[in-house]
């Protein structure tokens, strides 16, 4: 169960090796959290990712972190892999933090490179989150937080691809949590700027540029106050609201 | 369809007073003991837990997924021996109602908290504590017996002395549904109280005065203001007092001795600005209420309401804290470890959390119930807003101060503990386990609270 400040005893990453989904696990096991489960694809990164989380708290044995098979590209498995972590018990938190970013240079050109970054982004975030949707809604309880991006939040000609599958990530995150309003679960969508992590490594940096450690922290405390919506660095609301406004004209003109 | 079934409400959003986290059940209200036995019976693998007037401050009263059930329906005043002084009365009637119908009798429920919108069920579920503590322990002190729906259907009459007693009085309604209980009166020849009032300078004096003639007291308590700083920490205002003898009223009063007239202002409206709770406007209403007591007075006439509830008067004043809620910290720590309550005090006042008026009390000797909160030593109880940052690592910090001196924290208050820490706080911990497992093997009761520290 959270306490009266939102921290989760457990948590479920879907995304086990993301670099934010763990820096947001660290920061929980830091206060309640003593049951994480870390979802990917079967490799030594997700089974050193859980065992540096055990290790966080060595002297008692006290987290149990638990690996699960699990691929965002492979829908129908995800009814089964996510029900035998429900069955273990509840979960007080799951956060959706997979994602790829793709090259959206060489992905214009293979359309099938494209429909890969939608199919992980979106399509199995649907699939994933409607799931953990259904279970949180079965416990009365539990947050659901989504990790969008401001990418879809004004769509660029720089990176659209992956930038529309988390503006339609973002939208069907914003229905769900409308959806599951007054059933004890929270949704939350959380929409970093540009994050120094090994996805984004060799890109050129966007101005405010974040870290996973700063969304960790912003995640904690809008778990605390149970918001909605989350910027990450929180001015880039302000920013992001500016940028909507801008006519489409300009707007591609940009240097962004 | 039975009549459980048709009195089960939609669900909502269920949360304590302090209105911190959320869960959503479905409500059932049974209003009668079958219906109690048939929604228990109903409750489905979440389980389900019984519910008063949702006055604990934290997640004792919810359950997350499964069932609540509203005890408030069954509220019927069973009987009353007016020369005895005993009543038999449902688990849902509050003990607002039994001052209503007791007090023309001459009787006063035993023991009463700081808020008269309390059930029975609740009081024995909570085995709660009053400015009498010193003298006359706590609420299952004087419970002579009470029916107890239990997880296999049945209805078991509970004695004291027995291990289902001593496991229900303070078993935050997980042993089972209370339906019923017996419960000796205190006779009383008038309504009003007779109250001395005096100023302690700081903490050590506040401790010195309350040490020194608490004995002398049916009911103590201090308010104490932790927003004053430097030599000024822990100032407080004492008010002690017993009731009013019928020799000791004024000629008018006399003629209707017995009445029970609670004040209620307008309710605290729903939205209320965040500077209100800010550190200055806080600490300027702790001054005022500092400076307008008086430095030494006695055998002041007082109704019952302003002695015992004055929180009562404004309903729903827990609306103040706004959309983030509030915690209320309590704790004792034994007689002899008064270095940890001085530290303790000393560190809430460095950090300046905004709290109005905080409570300490002297308690007697322990009581039996295997979770029940008291032991002899001291207790102190403040409200903190919820949205004050750090304050969940500042609590487990003081939970350390607590625990390392042989203290706790109260259930009944906690919304926040770590299921580790009550390991060490509760020494009888596992003979309540051993008993919630062999009575409720599928855990049909369950509650927040319970997941939340494993109980
Ligand atoms: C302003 C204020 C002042 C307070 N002052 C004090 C004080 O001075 N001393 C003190 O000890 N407490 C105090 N409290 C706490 C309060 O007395 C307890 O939390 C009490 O349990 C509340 O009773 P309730 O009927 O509202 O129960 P709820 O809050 O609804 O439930 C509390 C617990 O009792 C259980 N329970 C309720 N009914 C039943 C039943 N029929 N059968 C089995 N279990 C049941 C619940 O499952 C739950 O675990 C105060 C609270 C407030 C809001």
């Amino acid at each position: 169960m959270k306490d009266a400040f939102g921290a989760p005893q457990s948590l479920l990453v879907l995304g086990g090796t993301s670099e934010i989904g763990l820096a947001t696990a660290r920061r929980l096991v830091a206060r309640r959290t003593r049951t994480v489960w870390l979802a990917g694809r079967p490799s030594p990164d997700l089974e050193a990712a859980a065992a540096a989380l055990r290790g966080l708290r060595p002297e008692t044995d006290a987290v149990t972190v638990r690996t699960v098979p699990f691929d965002a590209l492979d829908p129908s498995a995800h009814e089964e892999a996510l029900g035998k972590v429900f069955a273990e018990g509840d979960v007080d938190m799951v956060l959706l933090a997979f994602g790829v970013l793709g090259d959206q240079g060489r992905d214009e050109a293979a359309p099938l490179a494209a429909v890969r970054v939608a199919q992980t982004n979106y399509t199995g975030a649907v699939s994933a989150g409607l799931i953990c949707a259904n279970a949180l809604r079965a416990q009365g309880h539990g947050s659901l937080v989504v990790l969008s991006s401001v990418a879809g939040e004004r769509v660029r000609r720089a990176n659209f691809i992956y930038g529309s599958s988390k503006a339609g990530l973002d939208a069907f995150a914003q229905g769900l949590g409308d959806a599951l309003h007054g059933s004890g679960v929270h949704v939350m969508v959380v929409r970093p700027g540009f994050v120094r992590t090994r996805m984004t490594a060799g890109l050129t940096e966007a101005p405010m540029a974040t870290t996973p450690e700063a969304v960790a922290h912003a995640i904690e405390q809008g778990l605390w106050r149970r918001s909605e919506t989350v910027w990450v660095p929180g001015a880039m609301r302000l920013v992001m609201s500016a940028l909507r406004h801008v006519p489409r004209t300009v707007f591609r003109r940009l240097p962004l | 369809m039975s009549d459980a079934e048709t009195s089960t409400e939609p669900a909502g959003p269920v949360t304590g007073w302090g209105r911190t986290a959320p869960s959503v059940a479905r409500l059932v209200r049974p209003r009668s003991y079958e219906e109690a036995a048939a929604a228990v019976r109903a409750c489905g693998t979440r389980g389900g837990i019984a519910r008063g007037l949702g006055r604990a401050y934290g997640d004792a009263a919810q359950n997350a997924g499964g069932a609540v059930l509203d005890m408030t329906g069954l509220a019927r005043i069973r009987s009353i021996d007016a020369d005895a002084g005993l009543v038999v009365c449902d688990a849902g009637v509050s003990l607002h109602r039994l001052m209503e119908v007791l007090l023309p009798l001459g009787w006063f429920v035993p023991v009463t908290p700081g808020t008269r919108y309390v059930t029975v069920g609740g009081a024995i579920g909570a085995d709660i504590h009053g400015k009498n503590h010193h003298v006359s322990g706590s609420f299952g002190r004087h419970v002579r017996a009470f029916d107890l729906l239990t997880a296999d259907g049945t209805i078991r009459t509970v004695l004291p002395g027995t291990d289902l007693f001593d496991a229900t009085t303070g078993g935050m309604g997980l042993t089972g549904v209370i339906l019923s209980a017996t419960v000796q009166l205190l006779p009383v020849e008038t309504s009003l109280m007779s109250v001395d009032t005096e100023r302690a300078t700081d903490l050590d004096d506040l401790m010195a005065r309350l040490t020194a003639n608490d004995h002398g007291y049916r009911y103590s308590v201090a308010w104490i203001d932790l927003l004053a700083r430097g030599a000024a920490t822990g100032r407080a205002v004492l008010t002690r007092g017993d009731h009013a003898p019928y020799d000791a009223l004024p000629r008018r009063a006399r003629r209707d001795p017995l009445a029970f007239r609670p004040g209620r202002l307008p309710a605290a409206p729903a939205f209320v600005p965040d500077g209100l709770l800010s550190r200055p406007a806080v600490g300027l209403f702790n001054e005022l209420w500092y400076r307008r007591a008086p430095r030494h007075r006695t055998g002041e006439l007082q109704r019952l309401s302003a002695f015992f509830h004055p929180l009562d008067g404004v309903p729903h004043w827990n609306r103040v804290y706004g959309r983030a809620g509030f915690v209320q910290y309590q704790f004792v720590v034994g007689y002899g470890r008064e270095d940890t309550l001085r530290r303790i005090v000393r560190r809430i006042a460095r950090r300046g959390c905004p709290s109005f008026l905080a409570v300490l009390k002297r308690f007697g000797e322990g009581d039996p119930g295997w979770l029940s909160f008291p032991m002899p030593g001291w207790t102190l109880a403040l409200d903190i807003p919820a949205g004050l940052t750090g304050l969940g690592a500042f609590l487990d910090e003081l939970d350390e101060e607590v625990a390392g001196a042989g203290g706790r924290v109260y259930l009944a208050k906690d919304s926040r503990l770590r299921p580790d820490a009550l390991r060490v706080m509760y020494p009888r911990l596992p003979d309540f386990l051993d008993l919630r497992a062999e009575l409720d093997p599928r855990a049909v009761f369950t509650s927040d609270l319970a997941r939340r520290l494993g109980l």
